[in-house]
């Protein structure tokens, strides 16, 4: 049967200021041409970015959220991984 | 200001920024009858973002019309208070969007036209056009892109979509023939330097219509009979209706501003 919907995509934008692109929102389009002049439509017409990328949803894999505990809470109590331990020198202006 | 504003005694340079004018600007109000009918919430916002960037261009002539008109007349005066005889766009910006294919191929003619007139202008000997048509320029490679796109994608689509865009093609075709008119206007403009030559523009148009036309699997129509007037203020009957809903506020409220 013929499909009718526009597969789905996922937008990830960096802004001006930005150094990563962040996700913004998702759009329906028929490949991925279309779906990066959607974005640039619907995304950046405020001069929210200067880069897109689009990622077809179905290629995201997520991590299943019954296994939310087992994936996450061991690093609860892992403090000894944050580095704040560690005496600063007062010259260090940026860490 | 009151009643309707004549401008049929305008010199060539203000009847030449008039006509740059009133094409985006009629086209513009045209592409916005799309909010909220679209085919698909994207391509609602991708057409109605055309129709502001084509009103926003409209926008910037028509304050340089005005201050060559030197009437105290502003730019939404020269837009909102002018009768259909008055207009100087292409009849094909006035013709009715009939279906998305019919939309697409007009667009897609038209950007090809303005990207290749913005070029040209962007080396007008009057500066002021100059800035304007690099600004411009811009946003229509964008729309070409965009438009180019989708004329390839139903040309080369279904059966349907594909019958949809050729029959487009040549029911709008008879209308292309004006956008390379030369006459006194035109011609005083290009021996100034101010406006490029209408025969080199259709040169470089018709070989990149070929192009996205062999792409779309799409027949160029033969060129029989041409529309033409729009130029000189004839224009079809589809003008006086969109203006009718475009001049209704100010002409009911006169000066009325928010």
């Amino acid at each position: 049967m013929e499909e009718k919907d526009w597969p789905l995509w996922e937008v990830f934008i960096r802004s001006r200021t930005g150094l990563s692109h962040r996700h913004v929102g998702s759009l329906h389009a028929a490949d991925a041409g279309m779906a990066l002049q959607n974005a640039r439509d619907l995304y950046t017409r405020r001069q929210e970015g200067i880069s897109i990328w689009v990622v077809p949803s179905r290629e995201i894999h997520a991590s299943d959220p019954g296994e939310r505990d087992a994936y996450f809470d061991p690093a609860d109590d892992k403090i000894y991984r944050h580095p704040t331990f560690y005496d600063i020198p007062d010259e260090v202006e940026v860490l | 200001m009151t009643g309707s504003i004549d401008i049929r005694a305008a010199g060539p340079r203000l009847e030449y920024v008039l006509r740059l004018a009133d094409s985006p600007l009629v086209l513009g109000q045209r592409l916005g009858e799309w909010c909220g009918r679209g085919p698909a919430l994207e391509e609602e916002m991708a057409l109605v973002n055309f129709a502001l960037d084509l009103v926003g261009q409209a926008r910037m002539l028509l304050v340089y019309a005005a201050e060559l008109e030197d009437a105290d007349h502003s730019e939404d005066d020269l837009a909102f208070l002018r009768d259909s005889m008055d207009f100087r766009n292409l009849l094909l910006a006035e013709l009715p969007n009939r279906d998305f294919a019919f939309t697409i191929a007009r667009q897609c003619l038209f950007d090809l036209y303005q990207c290749g007139l913005y070029e040209g202008l962007q080396h007008s000997s009057d500066e002021r056009l100059a800035q304007i048509a690099a600004k411009a320029a811009k946003e229509s490679r964008y729309h070409l892109q965009h438009s180019a796109g989708w004329l390839v994608r139903l040309g080369d689509g279904t059966a349907e979509s594909h019958q949809r865009a050729q029959a487009a093609l040549d029911d709008i075709w008879r209308y292309t023939g004006e956008m390379f008119e030369s006459d006194e206007v035109e011609q005083a403009l290009v021996a100034e330097g101010i406006a490029p030559d209408p025969a080199a523009l259709h040169e470089g148009w018709q070989s990149q219509v070929d192009a996205i036309l062999r792409e779309a699997t799409l027949a160029r129509p033969e060129d029989e009979w041409m529309a033409s007037g729009g130029r000189q203020g004839n224009h079809t009957e589809h003008l006086g209706y969109m203006l009718a809903e475009m001049q209704f506020l100010q002409r009911a409220y006169p000066g009325a501003s928010w």
